[in-house]
């Protein structure tokens, strides 16, 4: 909607955008801020806004209680862990349905979007009794495996709506010139569709990342990721405001900046295609 | 390209996928069906045995259902009502001419991005702490007494935390949807004289509404699985003021170690989830055609 208006009407608009955008960021760019006050100044009343006594003592409290290394470690390698595994499996899938669809294939899409729509409180007591069993609770294996499973209709659905994208004749073309099946995948189709595949693992490391139901509920120390470090912050009650600011600045800025770049994905991806 | 070989291969690639998801859901849907039935406390692990739907009786008519079935609802209209509201006005600002369009859109969509411990922790310690949360010193400013948002107001405070989370959803997602729409038929409804708000109201809103049931849809299901956000802010409490389903079968099977009656508990709220479920599954199915 490109249409010419007044140079005083475009300040209007944005003194009002970027007071509500700000408005909205407010608590988590006042995280930030919290982040570099010392602590009586992190409670001070009335509150400090620049003016105090900047420090980053509070990220090298954080960081000294070395535990939280860990847990980064562990959300990096349940976020990796269950994109690329998820990937392996979905891309065989997603092709299949994609270039040899059959009568059923609108359904079988369907069925893989209802799995995500079961409460997961609904199955808690059966998974963790079934982690039980299998020896699998608090270690990152099981998760990943977890992670995965829940993504997983959305990285079909995603890779799904890409490939439709590209032309099968060129597919075909390969297969022609006698490449086999997993040549045609691996060397044809996966590389036309980089952007496609980049796309759908950006928005999946952000939704492993910021998992706040299994991740907690199905780890104790070893596999514990970020969301178990912060969601373990004993009530702080005014005294550890710039530390809790500091440590949830560490769990929140990569997952933070890789979204600010994943905006279109995002949409297509949640809204399994519904809106481009 | 649809030779019986590439069938086949077909079949093939997909097996995996298929068959984790099934395994996925099949396996603890049906434990939980079993122990719905069963007598089964980790208090009293020898007592145990078929009870056939006395666990869904005990749920039902626990003090607390019909509250957290209220909670529920106002929790996820409460939130809906806010978040698409909002979006559609935020969208319509971000949408006009402007300098710094770029930035405006990172800061709106940043919350999406916090992990929901993070924005619980964060909206329980600064903002609403009574005692040096940030509201308490605006309040304290103004000359009123700081008020205990979370110990008076548990579910409206749960609200605002969890609004704030959606609300980049709901913005990005109709802000997509707006800059699809044909601006020549807003110019041409312009040139005929129509007001801003007869272009808004029978343009941009009927062009929006497939976006607003997706976003409605899809909240709705995230909406009623919300857990941490209660979890780290009230508890549920005080009392079951804050409990919603969700929270209600948690509480059952770890506080209480009921089982049993947890699982009854699951078995409703994956009836109401797949109700939703039923009416998301058209909403997008539709869209598959075009």
């Amino acid at each position: 909607m490109a249409r010419a208006v007044s140079t005083q009407r475009k300040a209007v608009n944005t003194a009002l955008a970027w007071g509500v955008a700000l408005l909205i960021a407010f608590p988590i760019l006042w995280t930030f801020l919290t982040s570099f006050k010392p602590e009586p100044q992190a409670v001070a009343s009335p509150p400090v806004w620049f003016g105090f006594d900047w420090t980053v003592r509070n990220y090298v409290d954080v960081q000294r209680q070395r535990d939280y290394f860990d847990y980064f470690w562990n959300s990096v390698v349940l976020a990796l862990g269950s994109t690329a595994l998820g990937l392996v499996i979905a891309i065989p899938a997603a092709w299949s349905m994609a270039f040899v669809p059959g009568a059923k294939t609108k359904d079988l899409l369907m069925w893989m979007l209802s799995t995500k729509m079961m409460p997961g409180v609904a199955v808690l007591v059966p998974i963790y009794l079934v982690f039980v069993w299998l020896g699998l609770l608090d270690t990152r294996i099981g998760l990943v495996v977890v992670l995965m499973l829940i993504n997983l209709p959305i990285i079909v659905w995603m890779l799904y709506t890409y490939f439709r994208e590209i032309p099968g004749e060129i597919l075909e073309a390969a297969r022609m010139d006698g490449a086999s099946l997993g040549r045609e995948i691996l060397y044809v189709l996966t590389p036309m569709a980089i952007p496609g595949i980049a796309s759908t693992v950006l928005l999946n490391i952000i939704l492993a990342w910021n998992e706040a139901f299994w991740t907690i509920v199905l780890t104790t120390t070893n596999a514990a990721p970020l969301t178990k470090f912060i969601s373990g912050f004993s009530s702080p009650q005014g005294l550890f405001y710039a530390k809790l600011s500091a440590a949830s600045t560490m769990a929140i800025a990569p997952i933070l900046i890789m979204g600010w770049f994943s905006q279109k994905q995002l949409v297509r991806g949640l809204t399994f295609g519904a809106v481009k | 390209m649809s030779t019986q070989a590439s069938r086949s291969a077909a079949r093939l690639m997909l097996s995996p996928a298929v068959l984790l998801l099934l395994v996925w859901m099949i396996v603890p849907l049906a434990l939980t069906l079993w122990f719905s039935v069963q007598r089964y406390n980790l208090l009293t692990p020898d007592r145990s045995g078929f009870v056939w739907f006395a666990n869904y009786a005990a749920f039902v008519t626990s003090p607390a259902f019909w509250l957290a079935i209220l909670n529920t609802l106002l929790l996820v209209g409460g939130v809906l009502l806010i978040t698409v509201t909002g979006g559609i006005l935020i969208a319509l600002l971000i949408d006009q001419p402007l300098w710094g369009q770029g930035v405006v859109r990172i800061l709106v969509i940043s919350p999406f991005f916090i992990m929901p411990p993070v924005a619980a922790l964060i909206w329980k310690n600064m903002f609403f702490n009574p005692s040096n949360g940030l509201f308490a010193e605006a309040l304290r400013g103004i000359g009123l007494a700081p008020f205990d948002f979370l110990g008076q107001a548990p579910l409206a405070s749960i609200i605002v935390i969890v609004a704030w989370q959606w609300l980049p959803f709901a913005t990005l997602i109709l802000l997509t949807a707006l800059q699809s729409l044909d601006s020549e038929r807003l110019e041409a409804a312009e040139m005929d004289g129509a007001n801003p708000w007869n272009r808004f109201r029978f343009i941009m809103l009927p062009h929006l509404a497939r976006a607003i049931t997706v976003v409605v849809l899809i909240q709705t299901i995230f909406l009623l699985g919300i857990l941490v956000e209660i979890l780290v802010t009230t508890n549920g409490g005080p009392g079951s003021e804050s409990t919603t389903l969700t929270f209600l079968v948690y509480k059952e099977a770890i506080l209480d170690s009921d089982v049993g009656t947890a699982a009854a508990g699951g078995v409703v709220a994956v009836i109401l989830a797949n109700i939703v479920a039923i009416f998301l599954m058209r909403a997008i199915g539709k869209n598959l055609d075009a």
